[in-house]
């Protein structure tokens, strides 16, 4: 299974956090220092994969993000990598060319369909139309209960 | 009162913080009036607040004060509020915290609601992260939804139910029912979900696996399929048809394959077919590949398919992607023991990955170069090896030199040939050789008696040279005090003889004393090599001089030597000759093999050396580790095959310990027994094991341990002394048969009260018809007195065939272990 997954700039400032497993504060901190120290210091062209623990962990650079997803010693490390493009493609179809303010300003956003994605630390939905229209319905149920709230605007 | 601002505007604000302070401040105020407003109760903006509280969370900032707004809005009826509510509760709400309980109620009844989208908020926040509790109260929710033909929550209860399974194994019974007809979904997402569950099941207990084996013909239908089908645009991949569920499906192949001929069979062709038709141009291809070769080396396939499963991976050496090169070293690293023959056709493939820039690659491949080397090929590839060693950077060097010498230890072609690694390890890498290397370098020398003068001429050069690295000034010091009347005497058959006197080499050695890159022990070293020089120079007032300056040094231990040697030539000039003789060929325990168990396969790194064991090395040969497999070793413990434990070289090294030290039990070479009695002074404090244990515990009787073939086993006792818990076993073997019994090697194991140290056997070849036998040392204790039980596996070669036999010795007098 996966364990962990963090998004996080060149300036190491975190964008999103997804935990597999229970953590306490304190290790989760210490967690996110660890893998952006770790990968932020990778030469340009060395290969994706980083041993942590007796974890592997993938990351790869698109844009000004870094997506960084720690696995399970048993898993595949290759198509790990095609796990985090997947996630990518899933944003890229909702934003319309995403781009690290999009995961900044819409962050529930990113959390929502990574949850249409994945679940447990598994992959749910291996159909990327699936998980689009399942996220377009949700926002629709959303739409309707605002439909009922005239004033306010909950997400501007 | 204002309504709370806007999500999107309290990030843009905090976003044009300049300072860390500022943001602060900005968050501050935010969360007060966060609190307020959670105070308030008020229901209209809590979703806004707790998405900004989220944020505020994701900067670092604290967000508990949130938790229990986060179930306030689980347990709202609009959607809106149960979106933010399980994100919040995935976010904040994990099972460490004690409000996490609450949320059981509230996921039940969504589990439950009509709106699937929010059934699905609820499996997806229970799949997460759901305590043990609430797995415990939920499963039947989830189970019920197992069930159901609604496919967007049928795959959601599947993962669900593999989260319920990790959190409480013991419920993984009541999901059987509901993956009987999993896999005749169609749709995708339910398809890879479950086969998601089949594969967590079948891991956890042998019985599911058992009941799933059945399924192998639909698993290998549904790959086929994915395989044969045309493009399908929802599901496509750079031109593979859903990747994930192929590589998936392969796995669990793996799982239902091992250790089953049949269900093996039955995915043979399968496997080769996607092996052989898979895209490799994108990683995607590759991934699928990779995923097919591991699947082929675990299962029982026939060799043809290991074959070629190989040869993907040799192909993926050669690839331009470095993620494939990666994995196709670690992979190799995996299968190197089982299929080595095919391995090593990809050798020099492999020694190229030295060169490459990636740093974890050039670690994959030093350690599977290590696992290569062989009689046959150790000096091309000790060459590449020692050219990687000069220009790695420095994290690789002390595992790199380990691993030379104990390569060089097992197939060096020549002693010559041996030394001059050696040297050019000590040149290249000195400083990072391991501690203990020093002492293991220089019982190898002092073995190879004909090199001698060799072996000192080369050390005095190199420290002409360069005197910085310690590891090897340390073993030229000792050499020059041991072999220094060779060095000055000019005779040397190797290389051409060089013209040093005797006062040359005392300025080096002085020269050590004085320096400043000598270490502590440096200095012991030098001291005691020119106080050995006394009896094989001709002048000895120099020397005198010396050791009487340093008898007033600040450092203690060069003081205490000083004095001890003045002694020497004041009061106990007679016994100096004596004392100062050569040194006789050491007697040491193997070393080759790693002294841990775990099966390390070169994937952790090596481990960081006990100062009182040799270092494990990165290869993964491992006798014990056949043993264990064999015997199942439940109740066994492995052999662990140790040396006697030697004090770093570091830790003060006084002539005594030294001597000690290396005045080590078990025989390697049929050797003259050790160094003849000294004056007691001068030992006390010895290690206090005796060489050969000659006190006679009389009183336990020999025995037959095994007699089969030709082939007989005696076992005599001693009790070591001072321990009555540890019995001493020396094994006789001798060969009745014809022909000698050559790659004799012999194994044991016992039960796990016990522990077990087997010494290296005075030889591996049992000369034929009676005519000598092979003897090894085994010290077992039994802290529990129990009784003595072992089991025993024989491996030898008899006429060109192997022979192997395990056997159980179980007739062991009550007196060995009461």
């Amino acid at each position: 299974m996966m364990r962990f997954l963090l998004l996080f700039s060149r300036q190491g400032k975190l964008r999103l956090q997804k935990w597999f497993t229970p953590m306490s504060e304190r290790e989760k901190k210490k967690i996110i220092r660890d893998m952006t120290t770790m990968v932020l210091a990778r030469q340009p062209r060395s290969c994706n994969f980083l041993h942590w623990k007796d974890l592997k962990v993938i990351y790869k650079r698109y844009a000004s993000l870094y997506f960084c997803l720690a696995i399970e010693n048993q898993e595949n490390e290759l198509i790990a990598l095609e796990v985090i493009h997947r996630y990518v493609e899933l944003l890229d179809k909702y934003f319309g060319n995403v781009c690290e303010l999009d995961i900044i300003f819409n962050f529930e956003k990113a959390y929502f369909i990574l949850d249409e994605f994945l679940i447990g630390g598994e992959i749910q939905e291996t159909s990327k139309q699936m998980v689009n229209r399942s996220i377009e319905a949700s926002d629709m149920l959303q739409e309707d209960d605002i439909s009922e709230w005239y004033e306010v605007e909950l997400f501007g | 009162m204002p309504a709370p601002i806007r999500l999107r505007e309290l990030i843009r604000t905090i976003r044009t913080a300049r300072t860390q302070a500022e943001e602060r401040e900005m968050i501050q105020k935010e969360c007060a009036a966060i609190r307020s407003s959670f105070r308030e109760e008020d229901n209209t903006y809590r979703c806004r607040n707790v998405a900004k509280l989220l944020y505020m969370h994701m900067l670092g900032y604290p967000a508990h004060f949130g938790q229990l707004e986060c179930l306030k809005l689980i347990a709202s009826q609009k959607f809106t509020d149960k979106r933010i509510g399980y994100l919040g509760a995935m976010l904040l709400l994990d099972e460490r915290q004690d409000v996490h309980l609450l949320m059981t109620n509230c996921i039940k009844n969504d589990l439950n609601h009509s709106t699937q989208y929010v059934q699905g908020l609820a499996l997806c926040t229970l799949g997460c992260m759901g305590s043990s509790e609430m797995c415990r109260d939920l499963a039947g929710e989830v189970e019920k939804l197992l069930k159901t033909s609604n496919s967007y929550l049928r795959k959601k209860a599947a993962l669900c139910a593999v989260h319920v399974i990790r959190k409480v194994p013991e419920l993984m019974e009541m999901f059987l029912p509901a993956t009987k007809n999993l896999l005749s979904e169609k749709n995708h997402g339910v398809l890879h979900t479950s086969v998601v569950l089949l594969t967590e099941m079948c891991e956890r207990s042998p019985d599911m696996l058992a009941h799933f084996r059945k399924l192998v013909p639909q698993l290998v239908r549904i790959l086929k399929n994915l395989i044969m089908s045309g493009y399908s645009p929802e599901h496509d991949v750079s031109g593979i048809s859903d990747p994930f569920l192929q590589v998936r499906i392969l796995r669990l192949l793996r799982i239902l394959g091992k250790s089953d001929d049949d269900s093996s069979e039955a995915m043979n062709d399968i496997l080769a077919q996607v092996a052989t038709n898979t895209e490799t141009s994108k990683n995607v291809g590759n991934a699928i590949l990779y995923e097919t070769v591991l699947t082929i080396m675990d299962i029982k396939s026939e060799s043809g398919l290991r074959v070629l499963a190989i040869n993907i991976l040799g192909r993926f050496l050669l690839n331009n992607d470095k993620n494939i090169r990666y994995v196709a070293l670690t992979s190799l690293l995996k299968t190197v023991q089982t299929d080595h023959n095919a391995v090593q056709r990809h050798r020099s493939t492999i020694v190229d990955c030295l060169k490459d820039l990636d740093v974890s690659i050039k670690r994959r491949a030093m350690e599977l170069s290590f696992a290569l080397v062989n009689g046959n090929n150790i000096r091309g590839m000790m060459k590449e090896l020692l050219y990687f060693l000069d220009s790695c950077d420095p994290e690789f060097k002390a595992d790199c030199a380990s691993g030379v010498f104990l390569a060089a230890e097992k197939y060096a072609p020549s002693k010559r040939w041996h030394i001059d690694t050696i040297m050019r390890v000590l040149t290249t890498a000195g400083s990072y050789v391991r501690d203990d290397s020093v002492p293991n370098l220089i019982q190898l020398i002092t073995n190879s008696v004909e090199m001698h003068a060799y072996t000192v001429q080369r050390l005095y050069k190199a420290l002409l040279d360069d005197i910085s690295q310690q590891p090897l000034v340390q073993v030229a010091s000792w050499c020059i005090g041991e072999y220094g009347d060779l060095l000055v005497s000019g005779q040397c058959e190797e290389e051409e003889p060089i013209q040093v006197t005797e006062d040359e080499v005392l300025d080096v050695l002085e020269g050590l004393l004085v320096s400043n890159l000598s270490a502590a022990v440096t200095r012991g070293y030098s001291l005691t090599a020119i106080m050995k020089l006394s009896t094989r120079f001709s002048g000895v007032n120099r020397i005198k001089k010396v050791v009487s300056i340093y008898g007033s040094s600040i450092d203690v231990e060069l003081q205490q030597r000083a004095v001890e040697y003045n002694a020497l030539f004041k009061k106990y000039d007679h016994m100096r000759p004596a004392l100062l003789e050569r040194m006789p060929i050491m007697e040491k325990s193997a070393s080759n093999g790693p002294t841990e168990i775990v099966q390390t396969n070169g994937e952790t790194e090596p481990s960081v050396v006990d100062s009182k064991h040799p270092p494990p090395v990165s290869q993964p040969a491992n006798q014990a580790n056949d043993l264990l497999d064999l015997l199942g070793g439940n109740d066994v413990v492995p052999v662990i095959q140790t040396t006697v434990p030697t004090k770093p070289a570091s830790a003060g090294g006084e002539l005594l310990d030294l001597l000690g030290d290396l005045s080590l039990s078990g025989v390697p070479t049929p050797a003259p027994s050790v160094a003849t009695s000294q004056p007691s002074f001068l030992l006390d404090g010895l290690s206090s094991q005796p060489l050969f244990n000659d006190i006679a515990a009389a009183a336990i009787p020999p025995m037959t341990a095994y007699n089969k073939n030709g082939l007989k086993i005696d076992f005599t006792f001693e009790r070591a002394n001072p321990n009555p818990n540890v019995a001493v076993i020396t094994i006789h073997a001798s060969n009745s048969t014809e022909a000698d019994m050559t790659d004799f090697v012999f194994q044991a194991a016992v039960p796990k009260t016990f522990q077990l140290q087997l010494l290296s056997p005075s030889s591996n070849v049992v000369p034929a018809l009676n005519q000598g036998t092979v003897t090894q040392v085994i010290r077992v204790l039994n802290p529990q007195k129990q009784q003595l039980r072992m089991r025993i596996k024989l491996t030898y070669t008899l006429k060109g065939s192997p022979v192997q036999d395990l056997a159980e010795v179980n007739n062991f007098p009550p007196q060995s272990w009461q």
